[in-house]
């Protein structure tokens, strides 16, 4: 099977564009992508993308079309809607065309708007990720599905708030020198602990925030890398994806996300790699507890010790396997039809060595990217390594 | 948003939803069983583990228990009124189920609280929710 490999990335600047249409957003990230691959648009074969509350605060769908255009392209456009894992699975279906050779260049990305809906109206359109009658009609917000999860980790396997606050404080370290991220400010555990609480028990700064923003990269078969002599160094080496039931309540755990452990299984499995030779990972950190679930269900961490890893320095800069370089979507944000996107974008610059984090994964061959939508009814993972 | 206002007549019914929401404020609470015995949620026509088409209402058993509680202080403008309140999951034995737990101080809810179910209506909306009351 010949590799899929990352010819160029692109991304917006994430945070508030209150006035930012996602059409202007994806032009921006696109525009950087086509530019930074060195493949003319003519020559793109499909556009794949990524969006999930365009209907609610843009009055916007059917948007595939509409962003190939933003990105002056005429090939046919699809878009796809899996909640926070949008783009993430753009992205699979993109690795799939280029595998069986039914495209040599796709166009993938996502954006999402959102600031401009509010606190309150964003709340709302993140909330019908989950079960309409059994979950958002009993009053569950999506930080308070979280919550619940994080009350049950903490039942079964133990840990507390602080330890939790260790992980938003390394994430934002990790986003001081990333000028696209939303927050490059430290964050310290006594702010985190301090902070008002969005849903017991966690707080505002367990929290990703509201984030406007778009990404996008240019996949190309290998042929057609070697046939342009094109510099694409890091190749997308497997791919995986998991499904669970809806409901958090109809699942057989509260405190694990099987999705994404069958995600990652798939994920290791293609690239023909174990969790063990992962130098480096960005995974779905939209609440605290989120990376550790993430961390677990990709054998990064014991099942049951992903709580301490932040804390303990095993996932910070200097740890075994760094976690979240870029800020994650806690600090770098989570313009949620972007993110997924963004996280492969973010890992090929790490080991391509054009990441202002990359000194700390200096002879970096292997990262993973990992996306959740929802509560982890959805689960995306891609394994990224560097071939040439 | 529609206007779901819970004077009935003005409302669309949501089938096999509304009933158990029915059954349920009228002590009626039940699963839907297959022949293999997975048990699941309404509305559905389907049993979600295998595949069974043949499926009965069984009751479900009158107390269950808090397996994962959160008190949500920011609430969607659904349930800005409501706040703060605490939403759990309770283990009703064949199935969980989510819901709002009242009658309580909300910070005082546990895992480990004998619940029993309580169809409430939200203070902002007025809208039917599933509760939960706790066991004297
Ligand atoms: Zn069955």
């Amino acid at each position: 099977m010949s590799s899929v490999r990352v010819a160029g990335t692109g991304l917006t600047s994430f945070g508030e564009y209150p006035e930012r249409t996602s059409r202007d957003l994806f032009a921006e990230a696109s525009a950087t992508a086509l530019a930074d691959s060195d493949v003319p648009r003519d020559d793109v074969d499909a556009v794949l993308y990524g969006n999930f509350m365009g209907e609610l605060s843009e009055h916007q769908g059917h948007q595939g079309p509409l962003m190939a255009e933003a990105a002056g392209v005429t090939a046919p456009a699809t878009r796809y809607e899996a909640a926070c894992a949008s783009s993430g699975m753009a992205l699979r279906d993109a690795v799939i065309r280029l595998r069986n050779g039914e495209c040599d260049v796709v166009l993938v990305g996502g954006a999402e708007r959102m600031t401009n809906l509010g606190t309150a109206g964003a709340t709302e359109a993140l909330a019908i990720a989950a079960d309409d009658l059994w979950e958002v009609r009993a009053g569950m917000t999506f930080p308070g599905a979280y919550a619940l999860m994080a009350t049950a980790y903490f039942e079964t396997y133990g840990g507390d708030r602080e330890d939790l606050a260790h992980i938003a404080a390394k994430n934002h370290e990790n986003a001081l020198t990333n000028e696209k991220a939303q927050y490059q400010r430290a964050l310290s555990v006594e702010d985190v602990l301090e902070a008002p609480t969005v849903s017991s028990p966690l707080g505002l700064y367990d929290s990703c925030p509201l984030s406007d923003g778009a990404a996008a990269v240019v996949l190309v078969s290998e042929a057609y890398a070697d046939e342009h002599d094109l510099d694409a160094p890091v190749a997308i080496t497997g791919t995986g994806q998991g499904g669970d039931r809806m409901a958090l309540h109809d699942r057989e755990y509260l405190a694990r996300s099987p999705a994404a452990r069958e995600a990652g299984e798939q994920a290791y499995a293609d690239a023909e790699i174990g969790p063990e030779d992962v130098d480096l990972a960005e995974v779905h950190d939209c609440f605290t507890i989120a990376e550790v679930l993430a961390l677990e269900a990709l054998d990064l961490e014991q099942v049951g010790e992903g709580i301490s890893a932040a804390r303990d320095g095993r996932t910070t800069p200097d740890g075994d396997t760094p976690i979240n370089l870029s800020g994650g979507l806690k600090a770098k944000g989570h313009p949620v039809g972007a993110t997924g996107v963004s996280q492969v974008a973010e890992v090929a610059t790490l080991l391509a060595g054009d990441h202002p984090n990359s000194e700390y994964v200096e002879g970096a061959t292997t990262g993973v990217a990992h996306n959740a939508g929802g509560t982890v009814a959805s689960a995306v993972v891609h394994v990224l390594e560097v071939v040439a | 948003m529609s206007e779901n206002t819970e004077s009935d007549g003005e409302r669309t019914r949501d089938a096999g939803f509304d009933d158990w929401l029915d059954a349920a404020r009228a002590n009626e609470a039940y699963s839907l069983v297959c022949e293999a015995g997975h048990h699941s949620l309404p509305p559905r026509r389907v049993c979600p583990e295998c595949g069974s088409t043949d499926l009965t209402e069984e009751p479900l058993p009158e107390t269950g228990e808090v397996e994962t509680v959160t008190v949500t202080h920011v609430a969607t403008p659904s349930f800005e009124a409501d706040a703060p309140y605490a939403t759990a999951i309770a283990d009703f034995g064949p199935v969980r189920l989510t819901g709002q737990v009242v009658e309580v101080d909300p910070e005082t809810v546990e895992p480990g609280l004998a619940v029993e179910i309580a169809v409430t209506t939200s203070e902002t909306s007025g809208k039917r929710i599933v509760g939960f009351r706790p066991v004297q």
